[in-house]
């Protein structure tokens, strides 16, 4: 890019005094204006439009750097990428059961609350193993949980345990603000969605069933936990009294405070539920469920092999046509696997390599008589 | 949709104002009424005295005193009245409009408060505006009320006086016991003015209030008044006594007033007033407008007047037409209108799609989803009444789509760019010490566009001062080469004004340097002393200042140096001392060459001085008309008189002979100078002078109250800029009294002038004698039988005198050429032996007339005629009886005029320039290589005009004149479109090669290239031309015409001229002008243009910029007008462009959340992005942005074509921009879509990537658009980023639950260290960006824009600028050239010289070569090419004038940059003009009618064969 410092030579201020009002006013104003001052502009660079200025021209001899540089920086950035995102495993299970061979076709009409939750098992095999961490994800399509009135439809202050907005939430959460004259709490829609199905991995070795260690806490955001999701506050720490007055959410089985054993991970603050709460921005989307750690630098995390998912079926999402997938997925630096940026990074270097090297023709054909400032007839 | 309630708020505004002013009207009429039921609709006035109290306390007391009040807002009203005018801007009520609707639950969208935030923003930004605005006008009303004058003090408490002035103003040394007792003038603020006061006046004060005069200290009962306050006219206005009381001699008293006056309602008639002073016994004497004074006019040469005020205040003439800001729209703005509704048009469709996006989305489920949550009652809402809400909501959503922050904006760096304008230091006049006023803040963009300028003459490219240049007595031609090189000399000082920055008196304002040192060293000393003296000081200097310090300093009209300070003609100098009484008389029979010569020249001057009606004064005795009886007894021991004496010998000593005195004091600086001159004071001077400021003061004590002593006194020392230079030419010949000559026109006053230079001395005046003080025949006193003053129909004017030397009855007649030759006395009826050498007169002096006229001089003829007694006796009784008639009598007294005026001797002619400005033949002729239309409209005669279109280059030599006047519309009609024809003639000629040079600027101007045409049209014609018949012929007529005079036009026809092309051609229009002559058609123009240097307010006050010179118009179209333009143009389509972009993310959005309305950004950061993210570097590059410098844009006029074309916003700019938007939204939504697709991405961590990323690309977006980046461009934009940052890290750290609905916490803060938040929004903004970057390239390289090609050109160094400029300049001459060289060869094609059929490449040469040549080498190339071209034409000698002609001209034009260019463009002009004129007789005869003076009959005939 040309880069011309047109530095004109910047006039002093003028001693002379203040700008006059300019101005004449009302027939007769002649007699306005007491002390000799003249009305003489200020000589300065500003005023007179004289500031330096970086004036860039754009022609084909002065940006084409910027062309080449950009498509050198961009290319091994997205080389990069796509390696990153090339080393990722990822292994997606859709159970919705839609198709009539699927082991959960049967539990495809489920409702919310259904006694005792519709079960089904899904064997399947891992052609590679997961050598870092594994990611355990529900993945949901056709879920739109962006839809304006959905994500409107809570109480935040509730959630951070505000004992007043705990028994009278905010009109936001209608109609799922009370049952039966009491308050619901969670109240909104989005806490009545709450995915409610329960997945476990098992490892089939020789027809051994192993249970793989699903850890549930650290899969919400930290400030969510800790800072935005309180439980109310209250005499002692039993949650059941702290949610007196309040009743459960209409499609939940049990009440909030019955979400999870551990103390820490119950009422508000179970990290299932705030994941769910933190809605999601596309209608596909993956929410983080468990987590898989590994356990020793020996073994990989999740080894090649057969595997089987026990699923507690209870959420219902054939009546809007959704699916329903269970993802593992180890994750880099950048996250999960996606090709896409990595790809459009070496596409745009690319690009830009290649109008580098046309300017580079144009400029060499056309480029020297925008130099001097020679007219074409 | 904004269009029409613009214009219903505008109206409804007006609605308002004149219903206050109606009512308040009627208030004071019904109460008028009530009191005095019997005058109806009149108004009684009934001075507030003893005697009268009661009935005054009944009738006049209740009508509007003199306060005031030009403010829309009080402090009380403000509020609800400003809030209440700002909702009737469109954009407000849209906003309210969403505002409410947000209030709705079915549609809300956003959080309801929030959706007030951009609302009260702009109504917080636009009141405060207002607010700033409306104090401005309240200051200036203050001040205006506060002014002081004085009142007849018995209705008043003296404690009233000093309670109702500020301390300031009022004299902290007034007794005010003596007030009360002596019942005297006290001083008054201009707001306690009541009707009925008496109003004491001194000389050059301003009138507070309309009032009837009543006494005035002139002995005739007279009162000069200046009225260039009102409408601009210099000249100053007689108003007299009102019958009855102008035979006292004594100042009126108003105790003994005892009569009552009634006139007509207060009216806005400035030429129009009735009424009657019924004295006590019932006697009624009429009042006409000859007996008002006006508020707003200034008193001159009258010592004192008293008046009774009958119109005050508000109900005042002048404040009855002062109408106050009139609502213009700029062209831009419309576009930006119509823009806007294409905008609403997309908003209604992207709403449409959403609402049936969500209609269809909701009915693809069998059953309702979950997600879709019932209303509260439980039920769901069928898909299309939920589409129908969806509809609403959208709006609510994307409400930033209809930009407006825009108006805002726009606004802000409308106010930005004015401010600019009006800081520019090259707008800033040093004599007037004034500067661009840009009084309309809406329309500056307005002047990028301009497409014909209507310009007024005199005073607009006029200097408006008469100057005599040549005259020509007894065919003998005096050039006053002399003359000449003073005026050259005064050219130089006034550029040296420019440079000299010093300090000014703050009196006259066109004195040159040392005239004004002069005048200040003494005009110092006597401030001080004075002021020390009387104590009095402040009112004393806001009187003088109202003098001095605005357009009108205290010296007397037509007399600034230049124009009576004229140096004698040697060789006319040596005859004249000649005469002597003796060869006079003898000369009256002897026919002796020399000696009838020497009676020519002595009879010339007599005429000169004689033949007018010059009112003679001397300056600082106004009281008494210069007498007889005076003369010879002028008090010697006056101050003035030793201020004289010190002048003469200060001058003497500094200027023995002017010039080079004046070029010593230009080396010298000022100050040095000055110190010089002081020193010389000191030592001569002041013990002298102390002692006369004493003495000066003694003699005012007595008679004046004392606070007119000062301005009077101040004023003397201004007198000393109205006649130094007399004082300096009498040094040289003899010491002359001081007079001052005040005439009707500058042109008498120049003749006046003239004269006296050559020792004969106008004297005095009085209505039945004439005295003359004539060198060699001492002080002759005609008997002045006759006037038969000037009208434009006989287009002259005669004294008849009785001769003292020979007795008899002689007739001096001066009047323009083209009558007067017609009424010389012909050979055939004189019977003298003279009659030969008459005859040759006559001819020569034709031939020196037609000379000046070429000159562009005005031209008169002088004339006498010796009648026997008996002969004036006939004529007498004829005249007395046309004088006597009831019918008829103009006509009468018209032949009478025409019986007089016969067989008349011609004595000779003078040519008398009214100077053009400076730099107005260059601002024309750059304003039209701009490709912009010229019009001169003027009331002056066709030849004054004709004369000055050339001299200004509006018509250039070789342009074809076509002549329209007729008499019937028919013959109009014939004629013009015989001229239309004809011009398609050759038009068609040379088209062939026109096209065959493609060239970027083919001027608009030319349409027909090569040929350019000039029309010329008085105002009787304009009359049948402007019937709705024949506007379309004339207009097409004047599109083929590239200028086009008007002479002889009435005001009305101005507007009416400029009306019809502002809405026939749908043109932007550009009016300027500086008298109330030019108010019309300024305030019809889209641009109104005033003039504020020569004469009064009143075209400034209608105007909508006010400038102080002509030449100023060039840079404020060429530079700030493009500039305006291009930025705000730039500007808008910025905001469109970011608007759509901002608002389509949104839209995306729509298809991935079911068109439910969401959004995927932070509500307050989505309300905030427009209004404080991206708001304010728009704003800078509005203001700030510079595609091309002013040098370049002043050297290369023919960039104001790109905005005059309006190429930066053209309609498919608006798609196109739209069209990248759609792009770069698209981009930047989908870029972090497909990264983030089917993750666990929540909604506002997937906006935010997203909003950055718009916010990056917005941004630069602006970078590539930038012209020029400075530090303040930088400033902006990294802070516009800081800020953003800044606000959504805080935001996110702190807004845990305080905003429900969109909880942003955490989320910056979390994406700030995630390195794939940078990786999208670099990629994105890379992606965004590129095509239009890579666009730009390509555009840059391939097809640059002139613009961008003249930006190139100031990156060069200074010598390769000027180098490119010139080629860049060459080539467009050449091509216009190339073009007029075509046109010669197809007219020469007819003799064979060159076949038509040849291309332009063999002609480009020919035409080529003079001109190289005389570009390097001056001046002597240019007469050798023209001898050659000459030779080669053969034409006859008439060519031979010409020829001195151009060298003379492109003798001036050499001293400019370009002036070789310039005179070469002449030079190879002319010889396209001498080819053609000597081939084509057709096109002869459009060159004979350059002067033509034939009806168009005539012209016509010519114009067939």
């Amino acid at each position: 890019m040309a880069v011309n410092y047109s530095a004109k030579e910047e006039a002093d201020g003028h001693p002379s005094g203040g700008v006059g009002v300019p101005g004449g006013g009302a027939v007769g104003s002649g007699g306005g204006g007491g002390a000799v001052k003249t009305r003489k502009p200020d000589n300065t660079a500003f005023k007179q439009q004289r500031l330096p200025a970086w004036q860039p021209i754009l022609t084909a001899g002065t940006v084409l750097p910027a062309f080449f540089i950009i498509g050198l920086i961009f290319i091994p950035i997205g080389i990069g990428i796509f390696v990153t995102s090339n080393n990722i495993r990822e292994y997606e299970i859709d159970y919705t059961g839609t198709e009539p061979s699927s082991p959960c076709n049967k539990c495809l009409n489920v409702s919310w609350d259904s006694t005792p939750p519709c079960t089904c098992t899904i064997n399947f095999t891992l052609e590679h193993s997961f050598e870092s961490n594994v990611f355990m994800y529900y993945g949901l399509s056709n879920f739109y949980q962006n839809h304006r009135r959905y994500v409107k439809s809570r109480d935040d202050s509730q959630l951070n345990g505000d004992n007043s907005s705990l028994l009278n939430p905010s009109k936001e959460c209608e109609p799922y603000r009370t049952n039966e004259d009491k308050p619901i709490a969670p109240c909104g829609a989005i806490a009545n969605s709450m995915f409610n199905d329960t997945l476990e991995l098992y490892r089939i070795d020789n027809d051994t069933r192993t249970p793989i260690t699903l850890i549930k806490k650290g899969i919400a955001w930290w400030t969510d936990k800790n800072v935005k999701f309180r439980n109310p506050t209250g005499d002692g720490n039993n949650l059941t009294a702290l949610f007196q007055g309040t009743t459960k959410p209409v499609n939940w089985p049990k009440p909030v405070y019955m979400l999870d054993s551990e103390p820490d991970n119950n009422g508000f603050i179970n990290e299932d539920f705030i994941v769910w709460m933190r809605t999601a921005a596309l209608p596909t989307f993956r929410k983080l469920y468990r987590l898989i750690e590994r356990k020793n630098n020996l073994q990989p995390t999740l080894q090649a092999g057969n595997y089987s998912l026990d699923i507690a079926y209870n959420y219902p999402v054939h009546s809007f046509d959704g699916r329903k997938r269970m993802i593992l997925s180890t994750i880099s630096w950048m996250g999960g696997k996606n090709p896409f940026l990595g790809i459009a990074y070496i596409t745009v270097g690319s690009i830009c390599f290649f109008l580098g090297v046309v300017l580079l023709i144009i400029h060499h054909k056309y480029g020297n008589r925008n130099t001097s400032a020679d007219i074409p007839n | 949709m904004a269009d029409p309630i613009r214009w219903a708020r505008y109206r409804w505004q007006r609605l308002i104002s004149a219903e206050g002013r109606e009512s308040s009207s009627s208030n004071s009429s019904s109460k008028c009424h009530q009191s005095s039921k019997t005058t109806g609709k009149h108004r009684i006035v009934i001075p507030c005295l003893g005697h009268f109290k009661e009935e005054y306390e009944k009738v006049s007391k209740l009508y509007m005193n003199n306060k005031i009040r030009t403010t829309k807002y009080t402090l009380l009203n403000f509020l609800p009245r400003n809030l209440f005018e700002q909702f009737h801007r469109v954009a407000n009520l849209y906003f309210l409009f969403l505002v409410v609707l947000n209030w709705v639950p079915l549609v809300e969208a956003f959080q309801k408060e929030i959706t007030m935030l951009p609302l009260v923003g702009v109504l917080t930004i636009i009141a405060v505006k207002d607010g700033l605005e409306d104090y401005s006008r309240y200051k200036m009303d203050k001040q205006i009320n506060n002014l002081l004058t004085k009142v007849y003090s018995r209705c008043k408490l003296a404690e009233e006086v000093i309670f109702h002035c500020p301390h300031g103003f009022s004299n902290p040394f007034h007794p005010v016991w003596r007030v009360r007792k002596e019942k005297k003038y006290i001083d008054e603020c201009w707001k306690n003015v009541n009707v009925g006061d008496f109003v004491r006046l001194s000389r050059n004060e301003i009138i507070p209030a309309d009032m009837v005069l009543l006494y005035s200290s002139d002995l005739d009962g007279i009162c000069y008044i200046e009225t260039a306050g009102l409408d601009g006219e210099t000249n100053l206005k007689q108003r007299q006594v009102v019958k009855g009381y102008a035979e006292q001699v004594s100042e009126i008293d108003p105790e003994e007033f005892s009569s009552r006056i009634e006139c007509e309602s207060p009216n806005n008639n400035l030429s129009r007033f009735r009424g009657f002073v019924e004295h006590s016994n019932k006697d009624r004497v009429a009042l006409s407008k000859e007996n008002l004074l006006l508020r707003g006019c200034t008193v001159r040469n009258t010592e004192a007047v008293v008046g009774i005020v009958v119109y005050a205040g508000h109900e005042t003439k002048a404040m009855l037409n002062n109408n106050g800001p009139h609502y213009k729209r700029s062209k831009l703005e419309r576009k930006v209108n119509t823009d806007i509704l294409w905008c609403v048009l997309l908003l209604i469709l992207m709403c449409l799609t959403g609402a049936i996006g969500h209609g269809i989305w909701l009915t693809r489920y069998s059953e309702i989803p979950f997600i879709n949550i019932p209303k509260p009652d439980g039920k769901s809402v069928p898909p299309v009444l939920a589409g129908f809400y969806m509809f609403w909501t959208m709006i609510i959503l994307l409400q930033v789509l209809i930009p407006v922050s825009l108006y805002v904006s726009i606004e802000i760096v409308k106010l930005g760019q004015i401010y600019l304008i009006q800081n520019d230091i090259d707008f800033y006049h040093e004599k007037t010490d004034s500067t661009i006023q840009c009084r309309a803040l809406n329309i500056a963009e307005d002047l990028g566009q301009i497409q014909y300028i209507f310009s007024d003459k005199t005073g607009t490219l006029t200097e408006n001062k008469m100057v005599f240049r040549r005259c020509s007595i007894a065919g003998q031609e005096y050039c006053h080469e002399e003359n000449a090189k003073r005026l050259e000399s005064y050219q130089d000082m006034d550029s040296e004004h420019e440079d000299s920055v010093d300090c000014q008196c703050g009196s006259s304002t066109h004195m040159s340097k040392w005239q004004r040192h002069s005048c200040r060293a003494v005009c110092e000393p006597l401030n001080r002393k004075s002021l020390n003296q009387l104590s009095g000081s402040y009112p004393a200097f806001i009187r003088e200042n109202g003098a001095g310090g605005g357009p009108h300093s205290g010296h007397m009209a037509f007399s600034s140096p230049i124009e009576t300070d004229v140096i004698p003609d040697t060789q006319l100098l040596e005859k004249f001392s000649q005469i002597s009484f003796h060869s006079y008389q003898q000369s009256e029979e002897a026919s002796s060459k020399l000696t009838l010569e020497t009676m020519y020249i002595t009879d010339f001057f007599l005429a000169l001085a004689i033949c007018n009606t010059v009112v003679v004064s001397v300056p600082h005795q106004p009281r008494q008309k210069m007498r007889l009886s005076s003369l010879g007894r002028m008090p010697i021991k006056s101050l003035e008189d030793i201020r004289q004496m010190f002048q003469r010998l200060s001058v003497r000593r500094l200027s023995s002979s002017p010039l080079p005195s004046v070029k010593e004091s230009s080396s010298e600086s000022p100050n040095s100078f000055v110190r010089k001159l002081s020193i010389f004071r000191m030592k001569l001077a002041s013990p002298a002078l102390d002692g006369a400021a004493q003495r000066a003061g003694e003699p005012h004590n007595t008679d004046s109250p004392e606070n007119s002593q000062v301005p009077q006194e101040l004023d003397m020392v201004n007198g000393a800029g109205c006649e130094p230079n007399s004082a300096v030419s009498s040094i040289e010949l003899s010491p002359l009294p001081k007079l001052c000559y005040e005439a009707e026109s500058p042109d008498e006053a120049a003749l006046v002038h003239a004269a006296r230079a050559y020792k004969c001395v106008l004297q005095s005046r009085t209505p039945d004698q004439v005295t003359v003080d004539f060198a060699g025949l001492g002080s002759l006193t005609f008997q002045l039988l006759h006037i038969l003053p000037f009208d434009s129909l006989r287009k002259r004017m005669s004294v008849v005198v009785r001769h003292p030397i020979s007795n008899k009855v002689v007739v001096y007649t001066k009047g323009a050429d083209s009558v007067m030759m017609d009424l010389l006395r012909t050979a055939s009826e004189a019977c003298t032996n003279n009659s030969e050498i008459e005859e040759k007169i006559k001819e020569r002096t034709q031939q020196h007339l037609d000379d000046y006229a070429r000159r562009g001089l005005r031209t008169l003829c002088i004339a006498k005629k010796v009648m026997s007694d008996a002969e004036y006796a006939e004529w007498l009784n004829h005249h007395f009886l046309a004088e006597t008639s009831i019918d008829n009598r103009e006509k009468l007294l018209l032949e009478s005029a025409t019986r007089l005026e016969t067989e008349l001797t011609l004595l000779g002619a003078t040519g008398i320039e009214d100077r053009l400005q400076e730099g107005v033949p260059d601002t024309i002729q750059a304003l039209r290589k701009a490709g912009i239309k010229i019009w001169m409209l003027t009331g002056d005669k066709r030849e004054t005009a004709v004369n000055i279109a050339y001299a200004c280059k509006l018509l250039e030599p070789d342009d074809r004149i076509f002549s329209l006047k007729s008499q019937s519309r028919d013959v109009c009609a014939l004629v013009m479109s015989k001229i239309l024809e004809d011009i398609q003639k050759n038009a068609s000629a040379k088209k062939k090669p026109s096209q065959k040079l493609g060239n970027v600027f083919t001027s608009p101007s030319t349409q027909t290239p090569g040929f350019s045409a000039g029309l010329v049209i008085d105002g009787r014609t304009l009359e049948h031309v402007l019937h709705d018949s024949l506007q379309s012929i004339f207009l097409e007529l004047t599109e083929k015409c590239r200028a086009v005079v008007c002479c002889q036009a009435t005001p009305l026809q101005k507007s009416v001229l400029v009306k019809l092309v502002r809405s026939k051609l749908k043109a932007v229009t550009l009016a300027v002008g500086d008298g109330a002559n030019d108010v019309s058609m300024i305030q019809v123009a889209d641009t109104g243009v005033g003039i504020s240097g020569q004469e009064g307010m009143q075209a400034v006050m209608a105007s909508d910029f006010a400038i102080s010179q002509f030449r100023h118009l060039r840079k404020l179209l060429l530079v700030h007008g493009h500039w305006c333009y291009t930025r705000l143009a730039n500007m808008v389509l910025y905001y469109f462009y970011k608007n759509v972009t901002y608002v389509n993310l949104l839209f995306w959005y729509q298809f991935f959340c079911g068109f439910s309305g969401t959004s995927m950004t932070d509500y307050w950061i989505l309300i905030l992005f427009n209004l404080l993210f991206t708001s304010v570097p728009p704003i800078i590059y509005g203001v700030l942005d510079k595609d091309v410098s002013a040098e370049i844009l002043m050297q290369l006029p023919q960039l104001y074509m790109m905005s005059q074309k309006s190429v930066a916003y053209v309609p498919s700019t608006l798609w196109i921009t739209l069209l990248d938007a759609f792009y770069q939204s698209l981009v930047c939504f989908f870029v972090p879509y497909f990264t983030y697709y089917d993750s666990d991405i929540d909604i506002l961590s997937f906006g935010n990537p997203i909003n950055t990323a718009a916010l990056f690309t917005i941004l630069f977006h602006l970078l590539i658009e930038c012209k020029s980046v400075t530090w303040i461009h930088t400033v902006v934009i990294v802070g516009s980023i800081l800020f953003y940052f800044i606000f959504t890290l805080a935001f996110g750290a702190t807004c845990k639950t305080h905003n429900p609905r969109s909880n942003s916490y955490w989320i910056m803060e979390k994406h700030i260290t995630d390195p794939v938040f940078y990786l999208v929004f670099l990629l994105t903004t890379c992606v965004a960006l590129l095509p239009r970057y890579f666009l730009r390239v390509l555009q840059g390289t391939l097809f640059p824009s002139p613009l961008l090609r003249a930006k190139h050109l100031d990156r060069l160094t200074l010598e390769g600028q000027t180098e490119a400029i010139k080629r860049w300049k060459d080539e467009c001459d050449v091509n216009d050239r190339g073009e007029s060289q075509a046109t010669s060869v197809s007219f020469s094609s007819a003799a064979g010289a060159v076949s038509e059929e040849e291309t332009i490449d063999s002609v480009l040469p020919t035409s080529k070569t003079p001109f190289q040549a005389c570009s390097r080498d001056g001046l002597v190339e240019d007469t050798s090419s023209l001898l050659d071209i000459q030779d080669d034409s053969g034409s006859t000698n008439d060519l031979n004038s010409k020829k001195t002609e151009f060298l003379n001209l492109s003798k001036e034009t050499n001293t400019d940059t370009f002036g070789g260019i310039n005179s070469c463009a002449k030079v190879s002009a002319c010889a396209s003009e001498v080819g053609s004129s000597a081939v084509s007789p057709a096109d002869k005869a459009g060159l004979n009618s350059l002067l033509c003076e034939e009806d168009a009959l005539v012209c016509f005939t010519k114009l067939e064969c």
